[in-house]
């Protein structure tokens, strides 16, 4: 069993009317089965609605399902005596860094998961130190995050959610309200906790240049995983892709295009550099 | 102009006031604000401006920063002192139509007047040099005892200081409405008050809907950083005191004795 791991996950959304009457049910995530090793990058994909955040919820048992189970480390979310200790291992970082910013100055908001978790002070300042550096953002940690860029406050929330030690992370559209740059700048900092700390990373996003690197990519679709597989073997099926609404980075589109006009192109062209060096060895230079 | 309110404000800066426990610091705000209502005689304002201005010098923040947060309570300010100037009864100095201006009024309203700013800036001194967790870390600890009589104090001082925390960004958030309901129309400057009152309305109730689903994902990000309430919480800074902080006791316990002393002998 991996780290994180689901068995027909199925959770449903009940709407109410005033008198608390059941008015309709919305089947949010329907029968995922999911299994991750530990030290994965693994993306999830999916457009609005797809039921991809609600997954996440999951994994962190702040949702909890309504069929199914989730595992994660061995422990089922639903068992209350082990619930801090699956928040502890299974760290969240969400969509609004104005959002999940408790304290005022940097490294009071890092301390503050390790604090609830009764760690010592020595060590609290010893993690709150090395998260920060993990991140980047150790030369900002007596300042007040509301005059941080949006990137950085995101690192910010990620450096809060490794000072617990979790072993695996999950982000929930973490760049969904930040520029191109920043952006750019979290993706960087979540690559380096999966390469160097070997913290698992289940990254939820609909940003396509985000999964290039990841090891494995689900795509949701109406609360089911509709495509799964490498992200190469995932950005093959373009025409699958764009029946899902999602959009193909421009590079693989192209080289999606030119093979259909019999250009000898590979499939699943990721890079641009990739995509320059097989139209090179086509036009035989 | 709504973001020029520095009321409440951390402001960042090296300095001995910013480095004292929070603890000495609320005594010393709630000890400051005491002796204003001690003292009645304008020795004791002049010792309490200068207790204050000596303050405000050890702490760095500079003078027009704290002047700049004063401006929101200026109004506040103008209804006392002219309902202290124009109401209070005894021997009159200025007369026209029917408002007569009191010597004691003046007296009382200019006293008001003095008391007031001082007060203000004096608790907006200890706001500005201390940041929110660690003042709401010295709530905690001062008001400790009180948890023996069920007073939730961890929960009290945790809402506190996420209260605060979230003023500069629902400021923010304000000023975004505000801008967006002008560009389509709205209308917040003209009318009378009841006219303006009304044109609040548009602004208040996305405010509101914002706040309270910017609360609903704060407690959820609280809670998946295993936020469980005040029990096995560790601190990261905890509160111990130094001799920095037994002086400062010493300089407050002598300034108020101080106060007391004029209040009796003058």
């Amino acid at each position: 069993m991996g780290i994180i791991k689901t068995d027909k996950l199925t959770f449903e959304y009940i709407r109410r009317d005033e008198e608390g009457n059941v008015e309709g049910i919305t089947r949010a995530v329907d029968e995922v089965d999911l299994d991750i090793k530990q030290g994965d990058f693994i993306a999830v994909l999916g457009h609005n609605g797809s039921g991809k955040s609600t997954l996440a919820k999951h994994i962190n048992a702040i949702l909890y399902p309504t069929e199914g189970t989730v595992w994660v480390d061995g422990m089922d979310t639903q068992d209350e005596s082990h619930l801090w200790d699956i928040r502890q291992e299974a760290g969240m970082v969400f969509q609004n860094p104005d959002n999940q910013i408790i304290g005022q100055v940097v490294e009071e908001d890092v301390g503050f998961g390790p604090e609830n978790m009764g760690v010592p002070t020595k060590e609290i300042w010893e993690r709150v130190e090395e998260s920060l550096k993990a991140v980047g953002m150790y030369e900002y940690r007596k300042h007040s995050p509301n005059k941080l860029s949006g990137g950085q406050k995101q690192r910010v929330s990620i450096a809060g959610v490794i000072a617990m030690h979790p072993k695996c992370i999950i982000l929930d559209e973490p760049t969904a309200m930040l520029d191109p740059n920043g952006r750019k700048e979290v993706i960087r900092a979540v690559r380096a906790l999966n390469d160097v700390e070997g913290i698992t990373v289940v990254l939820i996003t609909h940003y396509m240049e985000e999964i290039i690197h990841a090891d494995m990519v689900f795509v949701m679709d109406q609360g089911h995983i509709a495509m799964e597989g490498t992200p190469r073997e995932i950005f093959s099926r373009v025409e699958e892709l764009q029946e899902l609404r999602l959009d193909v980075p421009q590079v693989t589109l192209l080289a999606h295009e030119l093979r259909q006009k019999g250009v000898n192109l590979p499939e699943g062209i990721l890079t641009i550099e990739e995509f320059t060096e097989a139209l090179m060895a086509v036009s035989g230079r | 102009m709504i973001r020029d309110i520095t009321l409440g404000q951390y402001y960042q800066a090296d300095s001995v006031i910013h480095k004292l426990d929070p603890r000495v610091k609320l005594v010393a705000t709630i000890g400051f604000i005491i002796s204003l209502f001690v003292v009645d005689s304008w020795v004791g304002y002049v010792v309490a401006a200068l207790f204050l201005a000596c303050m405000i010098k050890l702490s760095k923040v500079p003078f027009g920063y704290m002047v700049k947060g004063m401006k929101a309570i200026v109004f506040i300010l103008l209804i006392t002192v002219v309902f202290n100037l124009f109401l209070t009864p005894g021997e009159p100095l200025v007369t026209f139509w029917k408002l007569t201006i009191t010597k004691e009024g003046l007296r009382i309203a200019v006293m008001m007047a003095v008391r007031l700013s001082f007060l203000i800036v004096g608790s907006s001194l200890m706001t500005l040099t201390t940041t929110p967790n660690s003042l709401t870390d010295g709530m905690e600890k001062l008001m400790g005892p009180l948890k023996y009589v069920k007073v939730p104090v961890h929960e009290v001082s945790m809402m506190m200081s996420i209260a605060l925390r979230f003023i500069p960004i629902l400021l923010e958030e304000t000023d975004k409405i505000m801008k967006a309901q002008i560009a389509r129309g709205a209308d917040f400057e003209s009318g009378n008050l009841i006219k303006k009152a009304k044109a609040m309305v548009p602004l208040l109730v996305p405010l509101f809907i914002s706040a309270f689903r910017r609360a609903n994902d704060l407690a959820m990000a609280m809670e998946a950083r295993c936020y469980r309430g005040g029990e096995h919480r560790t601190k990261m800074k905890p509160l111990r005191y130094r001799g920095a902080d037994r002086a400062a006791y010493g300089v407050l316990l002598l300034y108020f004795v101080g106060c007391v002393a004029i209040r009796v002998w003058l």
